[in-house]
This record gives C-alpha cells, structure tokens and sequence, in this order.
C-alpha cells in the first residue's frame, strides 16, 4: 500500500498536557496494529472476512462430500454438527457481514468527502474485537470441540444439563464479544454518516451504498442489544445456574427464540441492505445511467429496515402460536417483499436502454439480481404459514436463504470486490480470469443449491447427518455435491485473481470504470487524508457532474452561497495502542469466562478500564493536512478537554 | 475518541474547535460525540427493553417463593428513587454551573451527583441483602433470576455512571473545565438521566405494579 509514504513522520514531542504521547508509525506491522485509518481498517476487515469465508466454504465442501451418497461415514454424527453450526455462525458473523462493514469503512467516508469515520479509534477498537470474537470462536476446535447447536443454537437444547461440553460456551461468549465490535462500528457510521458530509452532500443526494449502510446501521444498533441479551441470559444460566431457561422452573424456552429472531431476521437484512447498496453503485456506473427512481430505492431500503422488525415470527409458524398471529407475520411478509420488488424493478431500469459494459462486476450484478429474485420468490413461498409447515426445516429452506444470503448478498459483494479492487490497491483485476471464475462459481452455485429445493420437496430435512438409499434422495445430493467442485474452483480462481492483481495488475488510474461517486475523484489508492481539499457537492452523482457537467439534467442547486470557512487542508486524526489493547482485553475476558476463573476476568476488566482512562487522556496527536498534501505536527491546544 | 467540538459560525454550517479548524466541515451543529450518546442511547434502550420484556413474559411464573409482593417493600424503594431523581437535577444544576463558569458550583453539583446515585446504589446493596435473608436468590425461582438480572444490570449502569462523573470532577483539577467543555458534561449528563428515566420504568414495572 502507497498508505503513509506521503510525508515524513512529524516529529511531535510529548505535548504538554497530554499523559501519554501516541504512536506515529508510517509503515510495517505496528503502524498497521495501531492504525486508526479507515482505509486499512476496511482492508484488514475485507482481507479478514475473505479469510473467514474460505474457512467457512471447507466446512460446507466437507458437509456436502459428507452427503453426497447415502449411509456415507466421513463425518461423524458429532462433527457434522460442528461443521453445520460453525459454517453458519462464520458465514453470518464473521465473514459476509464484516465484507459489508469492510466495504463501509473504506468507501463510506471516501463517498461522502469526509477524512475518516468520527471516531476513528473507536472504528479500530471495532475491527480488533471482531478479530477477538472470531479466533475465540475458532479455538473452541482446539479445546473441547466446537458449537454444535446450530447457528440459532435453541434453547433448551443449550442448557447445561443438555449441552455439557464446552461448545455452546464459546457460541455464546463469542458471539456477545463480537456484538460489541459490530455496534461500537454501527454507532460511529451513523455518526459519520449525519454529521461529516462534505458541503452540499445533502441526505437525498448520497451514494446509495452510504444511504444503505446508514440504514443497515440503524438496524444494528437495534437488533443487536436483543441479541446481547438473549446470549448474556443463557450464559447466566450455564455459568450462575439462573433460570430463564429451564422449563422445569416455569420458565419458557421459546423465549429464545423470539429474542434470537428479532435480532436474527434484521440481521438478515443487515446483510441484504449494504449489497442492494453496492448492487446501486455497480449497475449505473456499467450501464452509464443515473439510477432509475432514486428516491424510490432509499425509501425502499428505509421501508424494508423498518418492516424488518415485524416479520420475526415467521420463522417460528411451526411452534403453535396460533392462526392469528401466524396470518398477521405471514402479512407482513408479504409486504416486505414489495419493496424488495420495487428494487429489482428499479435495477431493471436502470440496465434498460444503458450503454451496458459486461465487466466482470456488471456479471456478478446481473447474477445477484437473477440469483437473489428466485431467493425471494421462495422467501414469499416460505411465507405461507400452510407451505411453511411442509418445507419448514427441509433442504427448500436451505436452499432458501442460501440463495438470497449466499447468491443474493455474497454475490453482491463479489460485485463490489471487482468494482472497487481498483480503487483500493490502485491496479486492474485481470478481467479473464474474472469472467473464467464468474462462469464457474455462478453455475456451481445453481448446481449445488438449486437441486436443495427438490430435495426439500420430497422431505429432506436440514442437519441430519445422512440418508438412507432408496428414497430416491441419492441423485440431487450427488449433483449438489458436484456443483461445490464447480463453485470451489471458482472460488478459487477468485483469491488467484486478487493476487495476481496484486503482483501483476495493470494501473488503475484514478477512475477505470468513468463512476459516478466521489471516492473515483481521488487517486487510487486516496492518500491517507484521501481529500487534501475538501469536496463540494452541487448534485446526485458528484464525480459524474463534476466530469460532465453538461450532462445534468435539472436545476442545479449551489452546494452554499458563500462558503464560511476555508476548505483546505484536514485534520488528521494521531494513531493510538489503546483500540488494540482494549480489544485484546477482551480475550482473556472470555476465557476467563469460559472456564469459570473470575480471577482471569477481573484482571480482564481491569485492563479494559486502565486501557479505557488511557484512551481518554492519551494526547491529541495527529496532523493537519494542507492542501498539496504536506502535513503539520498537530499542538495541543490551548483550551479543551482533550476527551 | 474525537478531539473537535463544534462551535456555530454564522451560515449555520459549524467548524471544529479546538485543534486545527481548517477543513473539518460539519453537517450538522450537532457535536460528534453528542450524537454520538443519542445512538448509544437509542441502543440502549433496546437492551432494557429486552431485559424489562423478559421480566414481564416471566412475570407470575414463578413456581416457588418468595413473590414479589412477599420481598418489595415500596416505602423503601420509594426513597432511593426520590435520590435518584434528585442526582438528576443536580446534574442539571452541574451543567448550568459549567455554562456559568462557575466552577466551585460546578464542582459541588457534579460531587452531589455523584454522591445521590452513590446514595441510590447504596438502597440497591442494602435491598439485595436483605432480599436474599428472605429467600429470594439468583437461583431460587423466575422472579429471582429476572429481578436480578434487570435490577442488577440497572446498578451497573448506574455505578459506570458515577465513575465517569468522579473522573469529571477529578480531571477539572488537573486541568480547569471552562464553559467551552459543556459538552462533554452535557454527554455525561444524557447518560445519567437516562440510567435515571430507565429506573422509573423498573420502578414502576416491577415495584408499583405489584401492589395496583
């Protein structure tokens, strides 16, 4: 990366007031441990989250050689209980929803002009405690054996007396520790979002991906604290022998579900809003058109972040809740999906009449518009209490939300991978080995899940280890398998294409694919401070306007009439150790959770609190930026708290 | 987290302040970090809605006692939610005094916050004790294990509360808090009134409703 070459590092002396002077590392592995640059935090978020989602795709290429013929003995009943719940968790919490923040970290300030998130340490505490919850989560194979409850790990099935070992320990700790990272991460979007638009960037004239990530937020910081909760409660349960879920106390276990599903279907759309977001950057740039019906697509996503709240019990039609209230989620239901609709059909024409350019991004667009229509389709048919009560818990319903979680958002975010790999590392994906992978993983993943949807009819039901033959279960287990050999290799070739990208890519320049937002107006890769002149925004498309300006249509409203202040040059905020310090408190806090030892969790929050005051009080730091690029050594100011 | 706090410029667009103002545009006059606790807040809010819900689904089932109406004594109740009602006040005294630049009232008003939820906390260790003489235990029944868990998540609300106003006060030794800093009282002070209207609804809730 170019990062942090631009400069030499300011030589800033203890200020005066402040009680610890911060690090200033340009380059090499401490300035990337105590970076606070939203740029290489989204990086290492991407880079994580592709790692996740590798290890996450052997659990599923192992699950599924496991079924592809009958009485099959590879994985034990056991481990392909782990493997199922861990290929879940991972794919859920670790892997697609950190892609999303990745994308947000990076693209969302460079989007709306802004020099970083508002609190940019608190964006680096986000990342390490995300790393944190990931690994302990994947020590739990090293100590004991992993979660094998499922990725919605039911109660009472996780009680102590059910659940002795230690897996459904580390799902709940992990899970609680993780949470944290993703709201502290939300809270400061929001902030950024609202408060550090460039001049004239007016709410309805953001990028869509920043309107969705905005909204994706606001579901977070609400879905989540259920979450929390519900975690903490049956942790409480495991660890002090509390009662909120033992039923031989009055208690009622489908309690659980219904806080897991509040949480649990937002998070679905905390996954779908950032890649109908990235689906709204990627289709107008290749088909050279303003998107179609703007306001419609914000106020659809806000619509479907509201609805997101009211459909959680369809996942429970089956637990006996009774008709009516059955009949008023299967309504709800129903009408989330217009919405959605509203936003395929405004994609739709967009593409329609556009000069459309098939790069390898445009491919993965028009696949997850494709892939993620029959996802919803299914998702209505699900939402028929009657047709839920054959297909519930069947391959129909893995072969469901894989296509709009796998083939809708994932494919989404492979979109915006190629689309702003360029931006990112300032050089060209090669666009061959782009379209080989496309056309393998795209049909791999139709071979492997379509079938799903037969298996389910004739009454295959998920997580059941294996079948026997004769049922007539054999040839579409097989051919599902045989598509992962397809996708795999797509997969593959894809981690080839970024490295050989890397190593190999041409010069991107600036902006390869003639874009519309503003992160294109700045060089690729944007310097650390990515705008030494702060933009003024004067309409929708920024960079599009500011590059054809006879090109727009309509009034064209001056970002300010007299600009108060002087545009130049930026603050830049100091690196810190205490995000990172603070995080990995949090590690021995879980184990000392994890084992029952107060002593390790005591001097766990000890850390945290010492680390916390030393976050408050650590000195300014930092430089400001002026416009050409050259950067001053920031003093600690006269007056202030430095908080 | 952020060292800028916005001050008003004429245009209705604000700038920050203290370190270097050039180019740190605002969208809106509303601080960073005030923002910042309103969406904590608001988040918050879904985690005491999540415990009081779970109270309220368990409410009545327990199987064995002791029972709400067998432990809750409201006289008692009554008075650590008056103090704390009180700290709340006092907190708006604390910043006004800030605002004045009046820093020995500053300093006496943020001390009596801090000692009031002190005070509460104090009832709340008290009311624990003595509730587990009468039997009632984390573990004994429902009642127990979701008054707790709500009551207790509450108090450690509150406790963070009080550290963080200690550490105001002691800081505006080390260095002097003027009227320019009122924000960062003025975050403290969201915070501690909503821990204070949180306590209304448990008390309400889970106390008054007992004895309708």
């Amino acid at each position: 990366m170019a990062i942090g070459k631009l400069g030499a590092p300011p030589v800033v002396g203890r200020p005066p007031d402040a009680l610890l002077s911060r690090p200033t590392w340009t380059e090499g592995l401490l300035s990337w441990l105590t970076t606070v640059d939203h740029k290489r935090l989204g990086i290492l978020y991407i880079v994580t989250s592709l790692g996740f989602t590798a290890i996450a795709s052997v659990e599923a290429f192992l699950i599924r050689l496991q079924l592809a013929s009958p009485n099959n003995t590879l994985l034990s009943p056991d481990v392909y209980n782990q493997m199922f719940t861990m290929h879940g968790v991972t794919m859920v919490f670790l892997a697609i929803m950190p892609l999303a923040i990745g994308f947000a970290n990076y693209f969302v300030p460079l989007q709306i002009g802004a020099r970083d998130l508002a609190f940019p340490r608190l964006n680096a505490f986000g990342y390490w405690v995300y790393l944190v919850g990931g690994v302990f989560l994947y020590t739990s194979f090293l100590l004991g054996g992993a979660p094998d409850v499922g990725w919605f790990a039911y109660a009472p099935l996780t009680s102590l007396s059910n659940n002795p070992g230690l897996g459904t320990d580390f799902y709940m700790i992990g899970l609680f520790v993780g949470g944290i990272g993703t709201l502290a991460t939300a809270m400061n979007l929001i902030v950024t979002i609202i408060n550090m638009r460039a001049p004239g960037m007016r709410i309805m004239r953001m990028p869509v991906f920043t309107w969705m990530i905005l909204v994706t937020s606001f579901l977070i910081i609400f879905a989540f604290p259920p979450l929390t909760v519900a975690l903490f409660q049956v942790m409480m349960d495991r660890t002090f022998d509390t009662l909120f879920y033992v039923p031989a106390a009055g208690a009622l276990p489908i309690l659980w579900q219904h806080l897991f599903w509040i949480f649990g279907h937002p998070e679905v759309y905390i996954i779908a809003l950032p890649a109908f977001g990235v689906i709204s950057e990627v289709i107008p740039t290749f088909s050279r058109k303003p998107l179609f019906g703007y306001p419609v697509v914000i106020l659809s996503g806000i619509f479907i972040g509201f609805m997101g709240f009211a459909v959680w019990t369809h996942h429970m039609f089956t637990t006996g809740l009774g008709p009516v209230v059955n009949t008023a989620f299967a309504i709800t239901s129903f009408v989330i999906g217009i919405p959605t609709g509203i936003k395929v059909f405004n994609w739709l024409a967009t593409i329609w009449g556009g000069k459309v350019w098939f790069s390898t991004a445009m491919l993965y667009a028009v696949a997850f518009l494709i892939t993620f229509t029959v996802g919803g389709i299914t998702g209505i048919m699900l939402a028929v209490p009657p047709f839920d009560a054959q297909a519930q818990d069947s391959y129909f319903v893995v072969a469901h939300f894989h296509f709009v979680m796998g083939g809708g958002a994932l494919l989404a975010f492979f979109a915006g991978l190629y689309y702003w790999f360029p931006k990112m590392t300032g050089k060209l994906m090669s666009e061959r080995i782009g379209k080989l992978s496309f056309w393998l993983l795209v049909p791999g993943f139709w071979v492997i899940f379509f079938p799903q949807h037969f298996l389910g009819l004739m009454g295959m039901p998920r997580r059941t280890q294996t079948y026997v033959e004769g049922i007539g279960l054999e040839f579409w287990n097989l051919v599902s398998t045989a598509g992962t050999f397809i996708m795999g290799a797509g997969l593959v070739l894809l981690l080839v294409n970024i490295v050989h990208g890397l190593l190999r890519g041409a010069p991107a320049g600036n902006d390869p694919w003639d874009a519309r937002t503003l992160e294109w107006s700045t060089t690729s890769p944007p310097p650390y401070y990515d705008f030494d002149r702060q933009p003024v925004v004067n309409d929708r498309d920024a960079h599009w306007v500011q590059k054809y300006p006879e090109s727009v249509h309509g009034e064209r409203v001056p970002a300010s009439a007299s600009e108060p202040y002087d545009r130049g040059g930026a603050h830049m905020p100091g690196q810190s150790w205490y995000p990172l310090i603070a995080a990995l408190s949090l590690l021995p806090f879980s184990y000392g959770w994890l084992y029952d030892n107060m002593w390790l969790v005591g001097v766990s929050m000890l850390i945290l609190i010492v680390a916390t005051y030393a976050w408050a009080l650590e000195g300014v730091g930092g430089k400001h930026i002026h416009v050409g690029g050259h950067d001053e050594a920031h003093r600690a100011p006269d007056e202030g708290v430095d908080a | 987290m952020t060292t800028e706090r916005a001050v008003h410029v004429p245009g209705g667009v604000a700038v920050s302040s203290p370190v270097a103002t050039q180019g740190t545009y605002k969208s809106t006059t509303l601080p960073d970090i005030k923002l910042m606790m309103w969406v904590f807040l608001a988040s918050d809010c879904m985690f005491f809605g999540t415990l009081i819900g779970t109270y309220l689904v368990y409410k009545g089932r327990s199987l064995v006692g002791p029972y709400p109406v067998d432990v809750l004594d409201i006289p008692l109740t009554t008075v650590s939610t008056f103090v704390l009602l009180m700290s709340s006040f006092l907190m708006v005294l604390a910043l006004h005094s800030l605002r004045q630049d009046d820093t020995f009232k500053f300093r006496l008003w943020t001390f009596g916050v801090a000692f009031f939820g002190s005070i509460f906390l104090g009832f709340q260790i008290y009311e624990f004790i003595h509730f587990v003489d009468l039997g009632l235990t984390l573990q004994g029944n429902l009642f127990g294990t979701t008054f707790y868990v709500l009551t207790g998540t509450h108090g450690v609300h509150v406790a963070i509360g009080i550290l963080w106003l200690l550490s105001i006060l002691v800081h505006s030794f080390v260095k002097p808090w003027t009227s320019k800093d009122d924000v960062y009282l003025e975050v403290a002070g969201l915070y501690w009134h909503f821990v204070d209207v949180v306590w209304i609804v448990i008390f309400t809730v889970v106390y008054l409703v007992e004895f309708v």
